[in-house]
């Protein structure tokens, strides 16, 4: 009885997340008064543009190394590609192209650093990834706001800070906006679909699935559930810990790559910032887990994620006066659904623990009890 | 012609920072035999695997002397990983199965079965994907040498604890090059239908050509299983013998028979026949020390001790019912009953604890001598406390000049060797420090001391010091003291009663002058386990 009771339990815990989520919107859609047409061009163009940077984190979970808040790691990297990009004027999909090209150095290298950073801090993965973001990002702005136009030319005026030398705050990506979701044009009904952003998120997700099947998945799955053991197999534990950071460091400056392109606008020094955030907030209200992630939460998160950020504004607006509730909400909801995934992570690993070491107990608790 | 040994052990010893645990062991095992390596904790069982599986810590500690013969050719592995390449398989006391793991990814573990594909060309052969058809019939194969019945998909997490053993003897299996197999403890969680399940299985392997070698507590299991027993006692083979001759009688007297020193007065103390602890039912979770059915009683004034191997939970009792580890039952300390999981209260109804633990739980490493003696008694007893003149009671300030005196008398009467009572805890020796441990503890004036491992990781002229000083102390003040101890000899010769816990029970309590056969023979679990004798006798005794 109390078996079914704490699976039944138990199945709740694992999904009340996007539980809450998929109630709160469906009371918002009536309210903001958004047409079904909307919400699903919306919808498309979001889902799009974010999915590649949520799925760039699947792979160190895969390996038990938490969320990967070093992911702006890779997303800085792909914001220097595209700088060089819009500097050589080149645009369209060669530009895409070579911004990735010129991003994955910078990304592999961040990845090492990351990864090498990450194995001297076992256990506290998710922490230092974060803080290693911050001081990476201090390197980023040396990089950009003082080399790039002194050390590092920049041909470009218009790139340029007007001193002389750094980035400006905003670069307009007009050569290259939105050609990746255009290139393929499709229009069903009002609606027009992103086919070829969605064919190459199509193509990571077969990357993933393909990946789980390699051995190379295989060792890291075995890591990620217990590196002690995986150790004494044989398994090169430090080394594939590293290669699962670095890919996911060069996919998600690929990610920001396609996400940039569809805004259309780099903003310099905040761009980055978010995308981690926000992708882990997604991941984890589609009902992942900082231990347990598929490519199927990271569709869901992201659709819930964003079909709350669409409808919030408005039925904030429309009930209270004010769509500043809204933006509110977002950024409300995006720290504390991360704060509520790594205390649910917590608590969980201690009501485990506590499992497995009621089994080892003897016919004096069930005297007691009875 | 005679045949050549698989193995063969020449006068291996080992010393570790000048502390021999292993001297001149000598053995060897042919093809297709299996031999039961028994003996003490401690007896250097464990130091001898480790030694044959190349362990680091072994050469990381200057090496062992000796040679290790395989196939008459003298070996000296580095790593486990040569001495698995050498055909040696190895099966842990832990489980090492990834949890989320399927029964055949587990025995398979980084020895998958792999598709070619042209990536491996590029980068490595990492990058191929697993052949799963290949791993399940490989793994097929390898459970059903075992004889067992256990579906290659089985998550790991989701199996009894007996699968999960003979999925680990199946890794070794699988290893098409396994000449010798190690199994350190397998049947200690296993049912007995498992254990015998898994003992037959062992027989067909040692049949189909495999040596085996088989580390055991249970010695009815030894007997039965192997062909000859190899008995270690302080680091010494003290006997090699064929199993049929040896009686388990023979065995357990070989494994704890040492002499009793006797050197110590006889006992002065009073025992009375009032109960000063009753313990009802106790289960404690503490890791490695589960306690999971314990009653005993201990009468005002006695020294009581509680032996046994490790992991069976002789540690668990006094912590469980310090509140130290979650536990339940009931406890009572002359008739009041104890809340257990509050230390406080524990603290509070007169007992004094001094855990194994010394460095984390014992002592406040950082701090002064006297500071750390006098913490409890302050914390509980409000005692080394002084009101501010005119404030009454309402603000209290640390009495430094009760400390001082405190501490000054138990360092003379304890014989602590320091520079002075500020002297910080963690420049002490352990034997100091656990001086230091026991003054806390008799500065609270407990009605009852409950001491772990008064002696562990100490030398000989300390240990004399603390045992006789436990000795007078019952004497002068009456104080009933519970002492848990791996060291059997230890107990006997200071305790009045010693109960022997085994798989989280008390499997019986015996007077301290009984022979150490009898106690052996508790430890090994032979009561129960058909040696009848040796039940009536501990029947008898009880």
């Amino acid at each position: 009885m109390s078996r079914l009771n704490r699976g039944i339990g138990s199945l709740l815990m694992d999904y009340a997340v996007p539980l809450i989520f998929i109630v709160i919107s469906a009371a918002a859609i009536p309210l903001s008064g958004f047409s079904a047409a909307y919400l699903v061009q919306e919808l498309l163009i979001r889902v799009g543009r974010n999915s590649f940077l949520i799925l760039s984190l699947l792979i160190p979970i895969m390996a038990g190394m938490g969320l990967n808040f070093g992911m702006v790691l890779g997303a800085m990297a792909g914001q220097i590609g595209l700088i060089f990009v819009s500097d050589w004027s080149i645009v369209g999909i060669p530009g895409i192209v070579l911004a990735m090209i010129v991003g994955t150095p910078f990304a592999v290298v961040l990845g090492v650093l990351c990864g090498e950073v990450l194995n001297r801090a076992r256990g506290q993965e998710m922490v230092t990834s974060y803080i290693l973001g911050f001081f990476i990002n201090g390197v980023y702005q040396l990089l950009v706001l003082y080399f790039m136009g002194w050390l590092i030319p920049i041909s470009n005026p218009a790139l340029v800070l007007s001193r002389g030398y750094g980035i400006r705050n905003a670069i307009s990506l007009t050569g290259i906006r939105m050609v990746l979701d255009r290139l393929v044009p499709l229009k069903i009904g009002t609606i027009s679909v992103p086919v070829a952003t969605y064919l190459v998120i199509a193509a990571f997700c077969f990357f993933i699935v393909w990946f789980r099947r390699t051995k190379l998945g295989q060792d890291m799955r075995a890591i990620g559930q217990d590196m002690p053991v995986a150790d004494s197999a044989g398994i090169p534990v430090n080394r594939t810990r590293v290669i699962a950071i670095v890919i996911s460091t060069v996919l998600a400056c690929y990610g920001q790559i396609i996400f940039l392109q569809n805004m259309g606008t780099l903003n310099t020094y905040n761009s980055h910032d978010q995308a981690g955030m926000f992708s882990i907030a997604a991941l984890l209200i589609g009902g992942a887990s900082v231990s347990r992630a598929g490519i199927g939460n990271v569709f869901l998160g992201v659709t819930l994620f964003h079909l709350m950020f669409i409808v919030a504004p408005m039925a904030g607006k429309n009930l209270m006066g004010q769509a500043q509730i809204g933006e509110y909400f977002r950024v409300f909801v995006s720290y504390g659904i991360i704060a509520i995934a790594l205390v649910l992570h917590a608590w969980k690993r201690f009501r485990d623990r506590m499992e497995a070491r009621r089994s080892l107990r003897g016919p004096a608790e069930r005297r007691e009890g009875a | 012609m005679p045949e050549v040994p698989l193995l063969k052990l020449e006068n291996v010893g080992k010393e570790y920072f000048g502390n021999r645990v292993l001297a001149k062991v000598d053995f060897s095992l042919n093809r297709g035999e299996i031999l039961g390596l028994v003996g003490e904790n401690g007896a250097g069982k464990s130091t001898l695997m480790n030694i044959l599986f190349g362990m680091p810590v072994i050469s990381g500690t200057g090496g062992y002397e000796g040679n290790i013969v395989l196939d008459g050719r003298v070996v000296r592995f580095n790593s486990p990983f040569d001495a698995l390449e050498a055909g040696i398989g190895m099966v842990h006391q832990e489980f090492s199965l990834i949890p989320g793991f399927s029964a055949a990814e587990n025995i398979l573990l980084n020895r998958e079965a792999l598709n070619g594909s042209i990536l491996e060309l590029v980068f490595s052969e990492r990058l191929n994907t697993l052949d799963r058809p290949a791993m399940r019939r490989r793994a097929a194969r390898a459970i059903q040498t075992l004889g067992v019945d256990i579906g290659v998909d089985t998550i790991a997490s989701e199996m009894p604890v007996g699968y999960k053993q003979f999925i680990e003897i199946a890794r070794e299996i699988d290893r098409t090059r396994t000449r010798l197999l190690v199994l350190d403890e397998p049947t200690a969680v296993l049912t007995e239908t498992e254990a015998r399940i898994l003992l037959d299985a062992l027989r067909k392997l040692a049949d189909g050509g495999i040596s085996i070698i088989f580390i055991s507590h249970r010695l009815q299991e030894v007997k039965s299983l192997c062909d000859k027993i190899v008995v270690l006692r302080d680091g010494n083979v003290i006997r090699e013998e064929s199993a049929r001759s040896a009686s388990i009688r023979d065995i357990a007297a070989w494994m704890v028979g040492r002499q009793v020193d006797d050197s110590r007065p006889p006992r002065t103390g009073k025992v009375s026949d009032e109960v000063a602890l009753s313990v009802r039912n106790l289960w404690v979770d503490m890791p490695g020390e589960t306690v999971r059915d314990a009653t005993f009683d201990v009468h005002r004034g006695e020294i009581f001790g509680i032996g046994g191997l490790a992991g069976q939970g002789k540690l668990g009792i006094p912590n469980g019912i310090m509140g130290l580890s979650p536990s339940g039952g009931e406890v009572a300390l002359f008739g009041k009953k104890i809340e257990l999981d509050t230390p406080r209260k524990a603290l509070d109804s007169g007992m004094a604890f001094v855990s194994e633990d010394r460095r984390g739980v014992g002592l406040l490493l950082s701090e002064r001598i006297d500071w750390n003696i006098a913490f409890t008694g302050m914390q509980v007893q409000n005692r080394f406390l002084r009101g501010i003149p005119g404030l009454g009671n309402l603000v209290r300030i640390r009495d430094d000049a009760a400390i001082a005196e405190e501490t000054e008398r138990y360092i003379r009467a304890l014989e602590i060797r320091c520079t002075g009572p500020g002297q910080r805890a963690v420049e002490l020796s352990g034997g100091n420090q656990q001086k230091i441990c026991l003054a806390k503890a008799f500065s609270m004036r407990p009605e009852l001391l409950l001491i772990c491992e008064p002696t562990r990781g100490i030398d000989v002229g300390a240990r004399e010091l603390v045992l006789n000083t436990l000795r007078r102390y019952n004497e002068e003040y009456g104080t009933t003291i519970l002492i848990t101890s791996s060291e059997l000899e230890e107990l006997r010769s200071v305790c009045d009663r010693v109960a022997i816990v085994g798989e989280g029970k008390i499997a019986g309590i015996l007077p301290a002058t009984s022979p150490a056969e009898r106690f052996g023979l508790l430890m090994m679990g032979a009561v129960g386990d058909g040696d009848e004798a040796a039940q009536r006798e501990a029947a008898g005794n009880a």
